[in-house]
């Protein structure tokens, strides 16, 4: 009886094996290369956006040397030039908070983007650290107060009792300690970047791309979080959502846009986090861009979701186009025209559940890290 | 047929199935509970929640501070005490009423199988558990060798009636020819050895989908007939520990393979008590215990329409969704408490917005504030906690000193590999409405169709 039944089951699961395995032979589903999609990311994107932002806070530190050492306006406009290609090169790894970054700082969300772009930046806690000279940049109570945005009221900003950016650097009663506070903040960006950096060159790289376990820890569902939310909170909220006043009941804040001193950035700012999310996107390399790897754009064609894949892609492009129309600075269009940051807002927002209802659902990624039973 | 059902309740039975349920029922429930503790879940899912999501009608049941590891506490040392047959019906009493209370506390961390543990101890506080191998033998010096068969029938009634609903409820198109939702679960445990090719093909999901279904509604009948009861066991060891290796179900296996243990003669019980008998061989009681042949339920006349009332109700439950007009699956109105099992795949996106009535002027809530991320993802495929969070929004910003208060919902939901399709009408003021078991209104309708039961 019990090997009859056995015997029966048997045949039954051969008989359905045969019947439907052709279908699937056909459709060549022999499984999908998390691999290459993680090696396509790791090294056609995520490494080659360190290493070019890596040069470019050189190029920065530089800058800030030959200013520190001879100080005069047109060194500063040079540090700002050099500022600012640092602050675009950084709009392609904000995402990337993922290895050694996620836990360098005592923030679990937001990882090393603290050390770099945390706006808007708290100028109190930088005036009274020049003039005191008593400041930690590791502390949490300064995480608002360094990277970009620090830099950038130091460089673009002007001080209490200041006539102009450059004072405090010169007649300011403190300038010394605004100098030092500029060294400081430099210092800062760059010892936590060589971490980061070196961590991917010399170990992380290996071990982000075999990690293909399909468990909240593995590699593919970490860099699809890390993704969703840079969109969701790095790009849509911070850049557009909060100064538009989306969070605030209407009142606006055109004081919280990003590089708000030297303030007419921030929408080439924000196309750049927008380029660099459609580019993860589609797996095109950084290094030679015609080209294109596999991606969460190729996952979604292999799991039959080519129309989703479309509509997120379109839903971008749109995104873009109006944010095109924008004024160059965010602080300008939201004081004339507020409705037309809270179009752009409304855009990127449909895009929010493309990604985190529809490709979530697909990909069957774990969204939330709570390891509890289901049934 | 009077005179027939009299017979039945008359038949008499081995004590010894019940008594080795009892105390694999017990130990189970301590393990749950001691992992749930040591996995640091109570101060994830009780403790550190600003918020609860209780349940309707129940609404003063939510977790007590620090008191919930007490809770607990007690509950396992019921369980314990359940085990061992020690005090049996103030333990299983206490261990329904703590259990029940535990899980009434917050429904986002609602399972089919808490509700499962919920009602067979329910169950069990009125059935002589404790009459064979028990140390309330020792107590009272007296053992029972037969007890009415109904008692162990109930049990076993119980366990089909789980297993038939989830198998009648994978009737549908959805499971059936869609596969859905292993299609999308199980490729994604691509990584399994020996198995992981397999789990990425088609064929594999239909096949894993037919044989659920009728796995469910064939395994009380196969465990009921001798003839089949060892291949029928063979297949409940096979199937749970399957399902334990592809999905996150804790302790529901183990669960569900000791509770099919009642399924069999009392021989088979007899050689697991020998087991325990040769284990405490030590703690031979020195008094002799009196054998009395046969139990009699003196209160019989109070305890069968309460059970005869607990399994209409059981019965029931299950299709009390035909009650509302649309979709099960989407709407979900109807469908806790009914043995469906692994049916849905949801992912939703549920954002907030305040608006001052009187202004127009609006903010948006971030989730995050006030939930957690397990909250957050419940809440955001499930309208009654939509509704839920949303009147308590309400009264926190009210109390923040904002007024009049409108709340709106832009919320998302994809269901079983559909695209996601907006949930919630994002035009009615969530503050106007309340919670009730009339059909909700508020909810968009299904753009798809569900064929099936």
């Amino acid at each position: 009886m019990f090997k009859k039944a056995i015997l029966l089951v048997a045949i039954v699961f051969v008989a359905i094996a045969c019947t439907s395995s052709d279908d699937s032979n056909d459709n060549g589903n022999d499984g999908f290369d998390r691999e290459a999609l993680l090696t396509n990311y790791a090294d056609n994107i995520i490494i080659p956006a360190l290493e070019n932002f890596e040069s470019k806070l050189a190029a920065m530190d530089i800058a800030r040397e030959n200013f520190v050492n001879d100080i005069n306006q047109t060194n500063l406009d040079l540090l700002s030039e050099a500022w600012l290609d640092a602050y675009k090169a950084w709009q392609f790894v904000e995402m990337f908070n993922i290895g050694l970054a996620e836990t360098l700082s005592a923030d679990e969300n937001d990882g090393f983007v603290v050390f770099f772009n945390r706006y808007p930046v708290t100028v109190s806690d930088i005036e009274t650290g020049a003039e005191s000279g008593n400041y930690d940049l590791n502390s949490i109570n300064y995480y608002d107060a360094q990277g970009f945005p620090a830099l950038d009221f130091l460089i673009h900003g002007v001080a209490d009792a200041d006539a102009s950016s450059l004072d405090k650097f010169t007649t300011n009663v403190h300038n010394l300690g605004y100098i030092d506070y500029l060294n400081n903040v430099q210092l800062q960006m760059n010892s936590k970047f060589s971490l980061v950096i070196n961590d991917w060159q010399v170990a992380y790289r290996d071990e982000f791309i075999s990690n293909t376990s399909s468990s909240v820890t593995g590699s593919f569902n970490k860099i699809v979080n890390d993704y969703i939310y840079y969109y969701e909170k790095g790009l849509r909220a911070n850049k557009i959502g909060t100064p538009a006043g989306n969070f605030s009941a209407g009142n606006t804040f055109p004081e919280k846009v990003e590089a708000f001193y030297k303030n007419d950035v921030s929408r080439e700012l924000a196309l750049l986090g927008l380029e660099a999310i459609q580019k993860v996107f589609n797996g095109q390399s950084l290094v030679d861009a015609s080209t294109s790897g596999v991606s969460f754009a190729s996952y979604l064609d292999y799991l039959e979701s080519s129309d989703l894949k479309n509509d997120t892609n379109a839903q971008f492009e749109a995104a873009k186009q109006k944010i095109q129309t924008l004024n160059p600075s965010f602080s300008q269009q939201v004081i004339n025209d507020n409705t037309q940051m809270t179009q752009a807002y409304d855009l990127l927002q449909q895009a929010v559940v493309l990604l985190k209802v529809d490709m979530v659902s697909v990909f069957d990624v774990q969204v939330d890290f709570t390891d509890s039973d289901g049934d | 047929m009077k005179y027939q059902i009299q017979k039945y309740l008359n038949l008499k039975t081995s004590a010894a199935p019940l008594a080795v349920c009892r105390i694999g029922f017990g130990l189970m429930m301590l393990i749950s509970i001691i992992r749930f503790w040591t996995y640091g879940w109570i101060e994830k899912l009780y403790i550190n929640p600003k918020f609860h999501f209780t349940y309707y009608g129940f609404d003063w049941i939510k977790p007590i501070g620090n008191y919930t590891y007490i809770l607990f506490a007690i509950c396992g040392l019921a369980a314990l005490f359940v085990a061992m047959g020690l005090k049996y019906r103030i333990a299983i009493i206490t261990f329904f009423l703590s259990f029940t209370y535990i899980e009434l506390m917050d429904k986002t961390t609602y399972l089919n199988h808490y509700y499962f543990i919920s009602m067979l101890s329910f169950l069990m506080c009125f059935l002589p558990a404790n009459a064979y191998y028990s140390v309330d033998n020792l107590i009272r010096k007296k053992q029972y060798n037969q007890i009415p068969r109904w008692t162990i029938d109930s049990i076993k009634l119980l366990i089909s009636i789980v297993y038939f609903c989830a198998g009648l409820a994978k009737i549908n198109s959805d499971w059936l020819f869609k596969a859905m939702p292993l299609k999308i679960w199980l490729p994604s445990k691509y990584d399994l050895p020996f198995i992981g090719e397999t789990l990425m093909q088609h064929w594999f999901h239909v096949a894993m989908s037919w044989s659920g279904m009728l796995y469910d509604l064939m395994i009380p009948f196969l465990l009921l007939f001798r003839k089949t009861r060892i291949f029928a066991f063979v297949l409940v060891v096979f199937f749970h520990l399957f399902t334990r290796v592809l999905f996150p179900i804790g302790m529901f296996p183990y669960v569900m393979i000791v509770s099919a243990l009642i399924f069999f003669d009392a021989n088979i019980h007899e050689r697991i008590l020998n087991l325990f008998r040769r284990l405490f061989k030590r703690f031979k009681p020195k008094s002799e215990i009196t054998k009395i042949e046969t139990l009699t339920i003196s209160n019989r006349k109070i305890i069968l329409p309460i059970l005869i009332l607990f399994f209409s109700i059981q019965f029931i439950l299950p299709w009390r969704y035909l009650w509302y007009p649309n979709e099960l699956f989407w709407t979900e109105e109807g469908y806790r408490f009914s043995w469906r099992v692994m049916l849905i795949e949801k992912t939703g996106y549920a954002e907030f917005k305040v608006v001052d009535g009187k202004t127009g002027q609006f903010f948006l809530v971030d989730n995050s504030d006030f939930l957690t991320p397990f909250q957050e993802k419940e809440m955001s495929t499930q309208p009654d906690f939509i509704l839920q969070y949303a009147n308590y929004l309400e009264q926190h910003f009210e109390s923040q000193g904002h007024q009049n208060i409108e709340i709106y919902v832009d919320s998302f939901v994809a269901l079983n590999g559909r695209r996601s399709q907006r949930y919630i009408d994002p035009k009615v003021d969530l503050t106007k409405e309340k919670e009730t078991f009339k059909p909700k209104n508020w909810i968009l309708p299904f753009k798809d169709e569900i064929k099936g039961l």
